[in-house]
């Protein structure tokens, strides 16, 4: 039952719509079907399956707003979820920042590559194959695998008492593989996601984080200190983990900066919208019907997505706005998209490796946390393959850093930007940047 | 739409296609009322196991265990004079784990009846004896005697669910109050409740009923100069606890005085949230005029809220016997302290340094009577003078390092979850001798006094640290001179724990703890304490973390 088609999904919107007494009434109805399989020490530790349909009922009575859910959809129990949304909203304070819900909608038509078949019809025995065949790989090569494969095929529906009706259907499949030697000594990663299961190769993925980790072996150390660096799509941006793009992607909201508490607030008031804090080689849009990352054509709110512009040439071009903000400063009402795309070249990284006299190639960061918001410091670690590059090749395997760095000033120190690929529902180019500050030595592999 | 199927380790990360627009934290939302419904009938779920565990065994099971969990939230959100969102959610659902052929299987379902739970076991058993064709080692499980039909429930003198919300509400919005007129530019807080009913039984014997509280006050105060441009913020200094709401009622007694020269005030079992929110208001804007701090290495002196994120991150996740054995590998990583480190007896810390493993601390969010496979909790050594002595293990994972006894440390997040291996409470001893914080300070030179969670990030294998605070306080020969900025200090785990010089004594001794402690794929959550006394380190490398942007 997880994924219902449009009409199935609206028959039982309408339907609880007209069970409301409310003087508004949004409802939303959300199904995922899935499975994952994870490993570890060439063996399968568990596999897991999801198959849910979920329904979220928000009443409203002037300002006051409350909302129930449930996942079972027998009349009885839907009543009952608009009985308690109701009860919850009219014992709710008043909303300064209410705003009526949205009416009637456009939405462009989603790209036909966001849902697939193939994915939405794996099977636990295509799973377990995938798995096989990386673990299959590394006890060839005598080495150890660990792995996690999740996939799932969802959809959402949404309608309200305004008129609103939106629904689109999604698949998604992400795989990582990390890749030990037996002896600890060497590590390599592999990451990957898709909507379309069919473009997915686990052994090809394992063969890259073998490589890496057979490579890394001998790790030597050198001084932490600036650093020319190539950071391989995966350092810019993680799928399990905050990163430095996304932590930039993710600070481009309209009221913090407004309100004065975000690197884009100006001295004595404003955001910096139309100013150039970016080397002119920076452009990062969004487009929900992009090709390599389709996705969905409306915001979890109802808004539609559109193609955005949020940076082009180092200028801040937009900010996204919750509809309360928007209304209040009298700014465009732009919702957070849910996957960008940073323009690239058509350099590949061992193009950008052979362009570069000296230099550390970065695989992986990991643990990223903030440390001032001011700046968007953050620091983190080098992971799971970290090599020295000389005269246009890698010479030899380097011991892990610590960096503390921020993404707007390694966004200032471009040196090259590489052929963009997909990572974490994101198109994300590999960096070459100079004056990556690396502040310590870590003995992690 | 009656059941929800999950084979094996079930995802509610697998949502993560479509977050809804609202917040949610976990179950179906619903009216608070609803919370203050008792839980099912012990004698039903005796009968709803039972039937679990005889399909489990009929279907070829060699070992069953089966969870039927109930698990209450409610989260209250504000900010300055407004309430943001109060989220109240139920979960209701068992699960079903299996030993068939050597191997593990697992099933749960949200229809809660005597076919529900044996349809689920019956899955569990076959996805056992699927898996089993690729396993190359059985499993092998430390043995657990039955305890028959027992209870347990944390001992909390009011249950935070039966205080009416407008009573809360009015504590965080007073507390904004206290923030808003001493002059902070922004004020968030909130309030998260948890009670966990779960029924546990397996084919040992056991019936073990569990009624478990934790509750989170917590906020955060933001100053901002407009002219500079300059904005900082503190966080509460509260700990999450094993605790019902009477942690919200605050007693002197409970109040620990900072060094003098500090203001600073830390809290052990009560927590004052208008006190802490006016002390926050008058800090954050001296933070925005404190002194940069100059880089280099100091004395640390850390408050006993801040060191217990330092003790999570360096001593409770590397000795957690999954991370040592590979099986955490492609997310949260391994350990450095492998049971080839651990055979070399290189010290872990300096003699002083006493840590013990505890899921039974009075008031601690990980007390329970027994874990999430039935086995009875206690207290063990970790590292004792300095020395690493033992891990963290479950019934699978005994064997591994030629034990026969598990440590009780086994936690699902829900009945939706398997139960794996996760942090118990894990503390530092007190020092023996009489020591106070000011005594403590008068003693050190050239340092630095830090309180608080701030920014923390430590490598996959445990060893290279940094961590941050919510407020620095110089200290120069001997007395706190004013406060810092910009501090953070990165260190190496044993070069940290070894430079370990002093630790308060007992009566300075008090949590630290953390709700959500993120672990596996997917990721599930468990929530830890971690108790200490305000210690001090030499020499430790502090960076000055200020950059110039723009």
């Amino acid at each position: 039952m997880a994924i219902l088609s449009k009409e199935e999904a609206q028959a039982i919107l309408t339907k609880v719509l007209s069970y409301s007494k409310a003087d508004e009434c949004e409802v939303t109805l959300n199904g995922t079907t899935g499975g994952n399989v994870r490993s570890a020490r060439n063996a399968i530790s568990t596999a897991g399956a999801v198959d849910n349909v979920s329904l979220a009922v928000e009443s409203r009575f002037g300002k006051r707003s409350g909302v129930a859910t449930c996942n079972e959809f027998d009349e009885a129990t839907l009543r009952r979820c608009v009985q308690r949304a109701e009860e919850i909203a009219r014992l709710a304070p008043e909303s300064p920042e209410y705003v009526p819900f949205l009416g009637a909608q456009k939405y462009m038509a989603p790209s036909p590559a966001a849902f697939v078949a193939a994915t939405a019809n794996i099977t636990p025995d295509y799973r377990a194959q995938q798995t096989a065949a990386s673990m299959k790989l590394c006890e060839q090569k005598k080495l150890s695998s660990a792995g996690f494969l999740n996939d799932e095929a969802g959809f959402i529906a949404k309608r309200n008492s305004k008129g609103l009706e939106a629904y689109q259907q999604l698949t998604n499949l992400e795989y990582s593989v990390t890749v030990r030697t037996p002896d600890g000594t060497g590590s390599g990663y592999a990451t990957a996601d898709y909507n379309d299961a069919s473009k997915f190769d686990a052994a090809r993925l394992t063969q890259i984080a073998a490589d890496k980790a057979s490579a890394s072996v001998g790790a030597k150390a050198i001084e932490p200190g600036k650093y020319t660096v190539i950071l391989e799509p995966a350092a810019l941006v993680a799928n399990t983990d905050a990163s430095l793009l996304a932590a930039l992607m993710n600070a481009l909201d309209a009221r913090n900066a407004d309100e004065g508490r975000s690197f884009l607030s100006k001295k004595g008031g404003g955001n910096k919208k139309g100013e150039k804090l970016f080397d002119e080689r920076v452009t990062i849009y969004s487009d929900p019907l992009n090709a390599e990352i389709p996705t969905l054509t409306f915001s979890g709110d109802g808004r539609p997505q559109q193609k955005m512009t949020w940076i082009e040439k180092g200028v801040v071009k937009n900010l996204y706005t919750s509809r309360f903000w928007a209304q209040k400063s009298g700014v465009p009402d732009i919702p957070r998209p849910s996957g960008w795309i940073m323009e690239g070249g058509t350099q590949s990284v061992q193009d950008m490796i052979k362009g570069t006299e000296k230099g550390i190639l970065v695989t992986r960061l990991w643990y990223i946390r903030p440390v001032d918001p001011q700046t968007l410091l953050y620091t983190g670690l080098t992971r799971d393959g970290t090599f020295y590059i000389e005269n246009g090749k890698i010479k030899h395997p380097v011991k892990n850093f610590r960096f503390n760095e921020s993404p707007i000033i390694m966004l200032n120190n471009l040196e090259a930007i590489g052929k963009p690929q997909r990572v974490g529902g994101n198109l994300v180019p590999p960096l070459k940047i100079r004056d990556f500050t690396f502040t310590s030595l870590s003995d992690a592999v | 739409m009656k059941r929800r199927d999950f084979v094996g380790l079930s995802g509610l990360a697998a949502g993560a296609l479509f977050l809804p627009s609202f917040p949610s934290l976990g179950g179906n939302l619903v009216t608070p009322e609803q919370l203050l419904i008792p839980a099912a009938d012990v004698a039903l779920k005796k009968r709803l196991a039972d039937a679990a565990l005889n399909a489990a065994k009929s279907a070829g099971a060699s070992y069953a265990d089966v969870r039927i969990g109930r698990s209450l939230n409610q989260g209250i959100f504000t900010r300055e004079k407004q309430v943001q969102n109060i989220a109240s959610t139920e979960s209701y659902g068992a699960g079903v784990r299996v030993l068939a052929n050597g191997t593990w299987g697992f099933a749960a379902t949200n229809t809660v009846s005597e076919a529900g739970l044996a349809k689920a076991a019956q899955l569990a058993v076959q996805i056992a004896k699927a898996n089993s064709k690729v396993q190359k080692e059985q499993v092998k499980l430390a043995p657990v005697k039955g305890h028959g039909e027992v209870s347990w429930k944390t001992p909390i003198q009011q249950n935070a669910f039966e205080v009416p919300i407008a009573q809360k509400v009015d504590l965080l919005l007073g507390a904004n109050a206290k923030a808003m007129d001493n002059g902070a530019s922004f004020v968030n807080s909130s309030l998260f409740q948890v009670n966990e009913q779960k029924y546990f039984a397996s084919t040992d014997g056991s019936y073990i009923d569990q009624d478990i509280h934790r509750i989170w006050p917590t906020f955060s105060v933001t100053a901002i100069d407009r002219a500079s441009g300059k904005f900082r913020s503190r966080q509460a200094l509260s700990a999450p606890m094993g605790m019902g709401y009477e942690y919200l009622t605050p007693k002197a007694a409970d109040k620990v005085a900072g060094p003098a020269g500090s203001d600073l005030v830390g809290y052990k079992n009560s927590y004052d949230i208008l006190e802490d929110a006016t002390a926050a208001t008058k800090q954050v804007k001296q933070k925005l005029t404190a002194k940069s701090v100059t880089p280099g290495k100091y004395d640390l002196v850390l408050d006993p809220h801040h060191l217990g994120l330092t003790i999570h991150e360096s001593v409770g996740h590397p000795t957690e016997l999954d991370r040592v054995l590979g099986y955490e590998a492609n997310y949260a990583g391994t350990s450095f302290a492998t049971l080839e480190w651990r055979a070399k007896k290189q010290p872990y810390g300096s003699k002083l340094v006493n840590i013990v493993a505890d899921k039974q601390q009075a008031n601690s969010l990980g007390a329970v009577g027994f874990d999430d496979e039935g086995v009875k909790t206690k207290k063990w050594d970790l590292i004792k003078d300095g020395m690493l002595i033992d891990y963290q293990k479950i019934r699978d994972q005994a064997a591994m390092v030629g034990q026969n006894e598990s440590d009780g440390c086994c936690y699902a997040q829900s009945w939706a979850d398997v139960q794996f291996q996760r942090m118990p409470n894990v503390s530092l001893q007190p020092g023996k001798t009489k020591l106070s914080v000011d005594d403590m300070v008068k003693g050190v030179d050239k340092g630095i006094y830090i309180a608080g969670h701030g920014s923390f990030s430590i490598d996959q294998q445990r060893y290279n640290s940094q961590f941050g605070g919510q407020v620095f306080y110089e200290i120069n020969k001997g007395k706190i001179t004013g406060m810092l900025e910009d501090v953070a200090y990165q260190t190496n785990t044993l070069e940290f724990w070894n430079s370990c010089a002093a630790i308060c004594d007992e009566s300075d001794y008090r949590f630290s703890g953390f709700f959500n402690d993120g672990k596996g794929q997917p990721s599930q959550s468990s929530a830890v304490s971690h108790g200490s006394s305000t210690t001090r380190f030499n020499g430790v490398n502090v960076i000055n973390t200020a950059r110039k942007i723009g």
